[in-house]
């Protein structure tokens, strides 16, 4: 057994100890450490992701979602889309996962201090960005505004609606979100996530914007931030690849020159801009 | 470190330096013949070794044929490397089981029962194995299963006096002389005057295993013959790499009439990466029991060249045979540049010989620079 150094293609079991519904297919998992098991504290840095395993079906890279500042507990917010996934989702309380991680870079939240945040999110890419918006609300006086700016499928896709709701009443924090379909019973507003910046008062010079969502969804808002005045340096994305490893060793996130687990998944949009153009890069 | 020891050893000696070797606990590998081709298994003698075979390659091309001076060391690199010692083409990650939804890890994945020792490393091939050092090794997080064979690993290399068409390593700047660190650098020279290697020792390691062969200090005649040898293997290469700009020169060439052309002839089977000596990438799978409380994780060889490579939910990102293409020969000659500071090519030529539809890296590149720089259609 190779147990003279620390492998870092092992996972440690950790449990499931609270799983709740946000939307028909998605599940917000909280998991806390095994019982005496070496699970460590799970901190992180807003951003980061872990490597889920399920027990004989495979492992994922799902984002962090939870508040940072909670020690001890890991927790994810999950899409079945696939068989893992679904596997994922599957588990109940008490079930073990195995938990490699945290791993990649985050948001740039210190150098976000003193400037408006804009969070631009599509779908289950706020998943990511919850831990940002639970670290300026904790923080409150040490960032400017705080703008969400949160694009679903449809009203049953939303996650985090009561969230949603109740950051809006925060002071100085705007909260905005819109969905491709409303439905008879939608009385807020449908359209892309950029049809949503016509009611933003931007200050290009004092802010930093930091988005999540499909690709195109991140290509478009992040020339529409550029057309409006912010500067490349001040606009971060979170990127997606397929990744079997997360420790920069399998090869499969590679984007260009970057391996996606390690020098990302978050960029700033003035390192990729061209990149994102490359068709099947 | 210790001076350099430079010695002439009879051919006999071979046989008793795997025999020492073995004696010191290690698992002695090594080319053997096997179908037609040259493979690497463990050598119990001399015996073992392909004596007066030859090969011969060609892009698309590769056979074995008896040779003319009955030398030990004849052959050029075939299709396997000794990242399949290194970088196991299947490792088991670890198993673990499970009761009442909890399971527990059982083990992580085991090192070789003895440590190895490679005989006829190339010069291309240790370099190739520096290449892996620096990406498994020595990035941000070490892999323990590349680890706990490559540290003890004892390395006796070959230098090269013959080479084959598909080689370049000369142009890659990794051979036919031995640049990296081996314990033991042989040379075998068959001339008129007889049948003899010249063996060089910088470390202990490789001093210890030469002070037990019978030897006597190498002339310099003896040390400049040796050196014309390995020159002319040099001289001979008929392929080469213009290495010059190449990092910006595929970048800049992201769009190209030439990976449509290429894409055309590629059949995706993924046989360049499989034989190639860098190519390191991975994919990891569940092998679960019947009854469902016990897994294993196996990690394999992966190819950039199949559909599931890119796969994210939605599709995959590079469907065309031409994107993955041009991720394979990017990454080799340019990304890995910025990745981990040198080519991810050191010149070897199987993926030239080994690729069905006889491909050839040089002539891509040659074909790529071509259209760039107007006028310049020299090899
Ligand atoms: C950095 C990062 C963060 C992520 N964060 C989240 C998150 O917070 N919440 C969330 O719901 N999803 C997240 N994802 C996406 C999630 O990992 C995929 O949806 C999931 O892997 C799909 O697996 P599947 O088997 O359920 O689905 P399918 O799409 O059916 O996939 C089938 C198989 O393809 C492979 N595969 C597909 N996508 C990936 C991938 N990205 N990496 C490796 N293998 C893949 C797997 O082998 C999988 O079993 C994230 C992805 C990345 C790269
Ligand atoms: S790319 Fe081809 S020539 Fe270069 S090291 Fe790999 S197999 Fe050898
Ligand atoms: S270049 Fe040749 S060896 Fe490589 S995938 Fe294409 S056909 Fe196969």
């Amino acid at each position: 057994m190779a147990n003279a150094e620390i492998d870092p293609m092992m996972p440690r079991p950790w449990v499931v100890r609270r799983i709740s519904k946000e939307t028909p297919d998605t599940f917000t998992l909280a998991l806390e450490p095994s019982d005496g098991g070496p699970s460590g504290r799970g901190g992180f840095q807003p951003g980061q992701f872990s490597m889920l395993w399920v027990f004989g079906v495979g492992e994922l890279p799902i984002s962090i979602s939870g508040d940072p500042a909670e020690e001890g507990s890991l927790t994810y917010t999950v899409r079945s889309v696939g068989p893992a996934t679904q596997a994922l989702v599957s588990h109940g309380a008490g079930q073990s996962v195995g938990v490699r991680g945290p791993f990649g870079t985050g948001w740039p939240v210190a150098g976000a201090e003193g400037k408006d945040v804009v969070v631009v999110a599509g779908g289950i890419g706020l998943a990511p960005l919850r831990p940002v918006i639970y670290h300026v609300l904790r923080h409150r006086d040490r960032f400017g505004r705080l703008v969400i700016l949160y694009g679903a499928r449809s009203p049953r896709d939303m996650i985090y609606r009561k969230e949603l709701a109740a950051w809006a009443r925060h002071k100085d924090t705007q909260v905005l979100s819109t969905v491709d379909y409303g439905g008879v019973a939608w009385r807020g507003r449908v359209g892309v996530v950029t049809s949503l910046f016509k009611y933003l008062r931007l200050q290009p010079a004092r802010t930093t914007a930091m988005l999540c969502g499909p690709e195109i969804m991140m290509r478009l808002v992040a020339r529409e931030l550029a057309a409006r005045g912010l500067a490349a340096g001040d606009v971060y994305l979170s990127m997606e690849r397929n990744m079997k490893c997360a420790v920069g060793s399998c090869g499969h996130c590679q984007w260009g020159p970057h391996f996606i687990c390690k020098d990302g998944p978050v960029f700033s949009y003035a390192h990729i801009a061209a990149m994102l153009d490359r068709y099947e890069l | 470190m210790a001076e350099r020891l430079q010695a002439r050893l009879a051919p006999e000696e071979i046989d008793k330096l795997i025999r020492g070797l073995a004696r010191r606990g290690y698992q002695v590998l090594g080319p053997t013949v096997r179908d037609g081709a040259i493979v690497y298994d463990e050598v119990a003698g001399a015996q073992d070794l392909p004596r007066g075979w030859t090969d011969e390659q060609e892009a698309g091309r590769y056979r074995l044929k008896p040779g003319t001076d009955g030398a030990l060391f004849g052959c050029s690199v075939g299709p396997e490397s000794w990242k399949k010692y290194l970088h196991p083409a299947q490792v088991k990650l670890f198993e673990a089981d499970r009761q009442d939804g909890l399971f527990r890890i059982l083990g992580g994945p085991a090192p070789p029962a003895r440590p190895y020792a490679f005989l006829g490393v190339r010069a291309c091939e240790l370099a190739a194995i520096a290449v892996q050092d620096r990406v498994l090794l020595q990035d941000k997080y070490r892999d323990p299963v590349y680890g706990s064979r490559r540290d003890p690993a004892f390395l006796v290399a070959v230098q090269c006096t013959q080479a084959a068409a598909t080689c370049f390593c000369a142009s890659m700047g990794t051979g036919p002389q031995v640049r990296g660190a081996a314990d033991l650098t042989l040379t075998e020279i068959v001339n008129a005057e007889g049948h003899w290697f010249l063996a060089e020792a910088d470390g202990d390691r490789g001093q210890e295993v030469l002070a037990e062969l019978d030897r006597r200090p190498a002339t310099d005649e003896e040390l400049r013959l040796a050196r014309t040898a390995v020159e002319s293997a040099a001289a001979q290469q008929v392929r080469r790499m213009d290495t010059a700009g190449i990092r910006d020169l595929l970048y800049q060439n992201f769009e190209h009439p030439r990976w449509d052309e290429v894409a055309a002839r590629c059949l995706t089977c993924a046989n360049c990466t499989m034989v190639c000596p860098t190519c390191f990438c991975t994919t990891v799978e569940d092998d679960s029991g019947v009854t469902g409380d016990r897994a294993e994780r196996w990690r394999r060889w992966d190819s950039c060249f199949t559909m599931a490579f890119s796969y994210i939910h939605g599709g995959s990102v590079r469907t065309s045979s031409k994107a993955r293409y041009r991720q394979w020969l990017t990454h080799k000659l340019a990304s890995w540049i910025d990745q981990f500071g040198s080519s991810g090519c050191v010149g070897c030529g199987r993926c030239i010989a080994w690729c069905p539809a006889g491909i050839d890296l040089t002539e891509e590149v040659h074909a790529i620079r071509g259209a760039v720089n107007h006028g310049n259609t020299d090899a």
